[in-house]
């Protein structure tokens, strides 16, 4: 009874890895972007180049440029003499940011009123413009704290302090990296399959299967099983490389970690074996395949939040598997979760990966017979 | 235009040798060819696939180079100056890159400007070439929708834009209806005859030599011979016969092919043909007592029995005998319908693939589909393997309507597919192990059967080669046994032997006749002419609708009058399909 399927997993498997190439492209290209995604995908700031019109040379002031020029967010690129270059800097993005500060700066500061700086920020990338603003800003109210501190002026009468939980110093890496792991999954997982029907089609094996005594659910699992197969090998090698290579830390357990990736990579299939029904060639399969990807990364979260996004498109993130797997792995990864805080994630997951197994099952009846 | 010397051959090739690197292997494609092609005459280059014959081409024009040798193209050396030659030669390759997305005119546009055919001597040498290729009527029709023979008269209109001087057709006859096939052989003759133009042309079907004025033979990379065709078919004058006996022309064929002195047997009609080693009649005594009423007649000899003859003796022994490849009972014959199809049609929108088809196949019976790319076979055949839904119609195999039928009832069939789809990137056993298992078979019994396609295929070398890096008779061989695997009742076969060479198609047809001796019913598709002399009954079909049917000898018998009193199965298609014509002009 289920001696043919296993054969057809089998010679499925075998085809993938008889063939160096195909080999080559499970471990190779997943492994290239891991790193490219690890190290060039990061939300941080680092030498931010910036300038300074400093128009009050006093001690107090120099102690102010002191603060950016130490911090490793910013790099002073420029101090200029005058205003007349400042416009042009910012043009031609040699800086990202001007730092003025008022002939009167000193003289204010001593008589205990407000002393005016001004900020002047490249509004071009708005994201990194908001990013500027604030880390120049707590640069500000350190130096601004230590000057009362230093100098017996009252002190504010609220203060702010801030705890961070799970990244305790915010690293992006560690947002980003786990992300990776259910992004190159999900790539792979749905090549892997969508390419497999296709090719078969190409080369004619196809025919050759649906005359033997195959039924259809048995060419389906047999198509969909070395798809989880080989997507849950690959998300386990990215796995590895982010604990051992990014340290990332990894506090929850496995078995959750594992359950949604199980879940995750079956729902993958399903639509990885539904476009699949729907091309007669490799390159349509290509086509669909990246149809459905670019928008499943966009509405997952992976790096925009869902919270931030107008309501009708947050609906439709609803029906994004990725969106699911994105929060069990960052909540094992960082917080630790395991399946009581992740079941809400995980049955979205089966529900997806049965009604796209359906949809792909009926598909094919429609297509091939 | 010419800068070289109007005198020599046109074309001359000294040791030219050419190794592909296909894997870890090192494929030889050309050992050590040295040949040369007279100007103005139609040289073929003949050979089956993997014969090194659109590598030869290529190097030709300059588009590979030949690892060692010296190839002169109209007395210029295409490795000194590939360029000057390609401005003088015309080439076409086997899938010539026509842009099916446009218009007969627009392709003529389109490479009229890539070859800088001036605009003003453009009109008349288009209106020269779609008269000769007889696509006039036809300008405004996007490529994509001409028949095959059509579009390969386009492309050739293509390359002829700017009129060359050697002109390279590879396998131009591919995929080419009969008809179509006779038109392109007739603006060939034009072009050697009127512009002196020289033409190389490959060609994997023996029956196209007779119409080369020189052939160059060519089989795995070595050259077999070269001459004037006659020179060939004169080589084997007084072999060939005619022989008949008292007793089904399939035993005696299998009879007559196991005799060490005979080079060649196959069936033609009602009778064998004979090629025998010495040149004279088989002593009917070395039959046996069975064979009553032997006789032989001689009859000419083809281009075919020469290539046979030198094939035999560069393989190494003859084959061994060869055992049916099913344990069916030796069929003591009802004649029951295994097949049967009733007013079967098939239409994809507007377009009626397949229109009202009724015929049926007998147990034990060799049944053959015959007709040009896009005659609606394939999609016959597709319905009958349960592939396609029939639009209308009844269509019963083995008691069973495929399409809805249960996955037992598949398990009566057997199928291989056109190009012998196998896995290429699996092993000859794991392929034999995949597709015995897809079929049930567990355990001893699948080891049985493995063993027994490993020793009735010659396989056993091979075991664990990657099937893509098969010669193709053996991936023939291999793509048979895995159909076999599991014993079916009915065999389909798509354009089985296309492109392999005529030892291995041979050998393939009497492993195909020994199953249908012991009752397996075989459905063949084709537009192989000479594999329809192998059928029982045939059907002819062309745009969707069935021509004629009825055994090769009948077909033939029809098509006979006094210009033709002995015509070829290709003649006798040619005659149905131009009746056919007639009747619905004269219909109109």
């Amino acid at each position: 009874m289920w001696r043919p399927v296993f054969a057809l997993i089998r010679k499925e498997l075998l085809a993938v890895l008889r063939d160096t190439r195909s080999r080559m492209v499970l471990i190779g290209p997943p492994l290239i972007q891991l790193l490219v995604f690890g190290y060039a995908a990061t939300f941080d700031l680092n030498h931010v180049p910036i300038a300074i019109y400093n128009q009050d040379h006093s001690q107090a002031s120099r102690a102010l440029v002191a603060r950016f020029a130490g911090s490793p967010t910013f790099t002073v690129r420029d101090v200029l003499g005058s205003a007349r270059r400042a416009d042009g800097l910012l043009d031609s993005r040699q800086v990202q940011m001007l730092l003025v500060i008022d002939p009167r700066f000193t003289r204010d500061l001593l008589a205990g009123r407000p002393a005016p700086v001004q900020l002047i920020v490249d509004g071009r990338n708005s994201n990194t413009a908001l990013l500027i603003e604030g880390y120049a800003s707590t640069i500000l109210d350190d130096f601004s704290l230590a000057w009362s501190a230093a100098h017996g002026a009252p002190k504010p009468t609220a203060v702010l302090d801030l705890r961070t939980r799970y990244n305790q110093t915010l690293a992006s890496r560690w947002f980003i990296v786990p992300g990776i792991v259910a992004l190159l999954t999900q790539v792979v997982t749905l090549l892997v399959v969508a390419l497999s029907v296709a090719r078969e089609r190409e080369m004619g094996t196809f025919d050759q299967l649906l005359v033997t005594p195959l039924r259809r659910i048995d060419i389906l699992l047999g198509k969909g099983v070395p798809g989880v197969l080989i997507g849950l090998f690959e998300a386990t090698v990215i796995i590895m490389a982010t604990v051992l290579w990014f340290h990332v830390p990894l506090r929850g357990g496995l078995a959750p970690l594992y359950f949604g990736l199980l879940l995750f990579v079956i729902a993958v299939t399903g639509i990885g074996l539904a476009i699949s029904a729907l091309s007669a060639t490799q390159q349509q399969a290509l086509l669909g395949a990246f149809l459905f990807m670019v928008p499943s990364v966009i509405l997952s979260g992976f790096a925009t939040p869902i919270a931030n996004m107008p309501g009708w498109v947050q609906v439709l993130t609803l029906i994004n598997p990725m969106r699911y797997i994105l929060v069990v792995v960052r909540g094992v990864f960082l917080q630790g979760a395991g399946f009581s805080e992740l079941g809400s994630d995980f049955w979205p997951m089966a529900l997806i990966g049965f009604i796209s197994l359906a949809a792909a099952g009926w598909l094919f009846r429609k297509r091939v017979v | 235009m010419s800068a070289a010397p109007d005198t020599g051959p046109a074309l001359r090739l000294e040791a030219v040798w050419r190794r592909f690197r296909a894997g870890k292997r090192i494929v030889t494609a050309l050992a050590g060819i040295s040949a040369s092609a007279a100007r103005g005459r139609v040289t073929g280059l003949i050979g089956p696939d993997g014969a090194g014959k659109t590598t030869l081409m290529r190097l030709i024009a300059g588009l590979l180079r030949a690892d060692s040798g010296r190839i002169d193209v109209l007395g210029i050396d295409v490795a000194q100056d590939p360029l000057a030659v390609q401005s003088r030669i015309g080439y076409m390759p086997q899938r010539f890159g026509l842009y099916e997305d446009l218009s007969v005119r627009e392709n003529l546009d389109l490479y009229a400007d890539l070859q800088g055919v001036p605009q003003e001597v453009r009109a008349a040498r288009y209106a020269e070439l779609l008269h000769m290729t007889g696509l006039g009527t036809f300008t405004a029709r996007i490529a994509g929708r001409l028949s095959g023979g059509m579009k390969q008269k386009l492309g050739l209109a293509c390359t002829l834009l700017q009129p060359p001087q050697l002109l390279l057709l590879d396998e131009p006859t591919v995929g080419v209806d009969p008809v179509s096939r006779r038109e392109l052989w007739q603006i060939i003759d034009h072009l050697t005859r009127d512009a002196a133009t020289t033409v190389l042309f490959s060609t994997a079907y023996l029956d196209e030599a007779e119409r080369c004025d020189a052939v160059l033979l060519l089989h795995d990379g070595r050259l077999l011979g070269s001459g004037a065709p006659a020179h060939f078919t004169n080589e084997m004058a007084g072999h060939s016969f005619y022989a008949s006996a008292a007793v089904g022309r399939r035993h005696l064929q299998e009879r007559l092919a196991a005799m060490p002195e005979v080079i060649d047997a196959v069936i033609q009609g009602s009778r064998v043909r004979v090629v025998t080693a010495l040149a004279a009649p088989l002593d009917a005594a070395a039959l046996g007592p069975q064979v009553a009423d032997f006789a032989m007649t001689p009859t000419p000899p083809r281009f075919e029995d020469s290539f046979v003859a030198r094939l035999r003796k560069v393989a190494a022994s003859p084959p061994p005998p060869v055992g049916a490849g099913t344990a069916a009972a030796p069929a003591p014959v009802p004649a029951e319908a295994v097949i049967a199809v009733e007013n079967l049609t098939c239409d994809f929108g507007a377009f009626r693939a397949v229109d009202a088809v009724s015929f049926s196949v007998a147990r034990g019976e060799i049944f053959g589909l015959l007709g040009a790319n896009g005659a609606g076979k394939s999609t016959t055949f597709r319905m009958l393997c349960g592939l396609l839904p029939p639009s209308h119609g009844v269509l019963r195999v083995a008691g069973y309507d495929l399409r809805n039928a249960a996955a037992p009832a598949r398990r009566q069939i057997g199928y291989m597919a056109q190009k012998f789809s196998l896995y290429a990137d699996l092993s000859v056993r794991q392929n034999l192990r995949f597709f015995s298992s897809v079929y049930r078979l567990a355990g001893a019994q699948q080891r049985t059967r493995i063993d027994w396609a490993v020793a009735q295929f010659e396989l056993g070398e091979m075991l664990d080669a990657t099937a893509r890096d098969l010669a193709l008779g053996f991936k023939q061989r291999l793509a048979l046994a895995c159909a076999l695997m599991h014993e079916p009742q009915i065999l389909f076969l798509d354009e089985p032997t296309s492109g392999v060479d005529p030892l291995a198609r041979r050998e393939f047809w009497r492993r195909i006749n020994l199953l249908a001796a012991a009752g397996v019913t075989v459905l063949v598709t084709t537009h192989f002419m000479e594999e329809a002399e192998y059928c029982d009954r045939l059907l002819i079909m062309a745009q969707g609708r069935v021509l004629t049917a009825g055994t090769p000898e009948a077909i033939k018998a029809a098509a006979r009058n006094a210009e033709r009193p002995d015509p070829t199965m290709e003649e006798a298609f040619i005659a149905v399909i131009e009746a056919a014509a007639t009747a619905t002009t004269v219909a109109a």
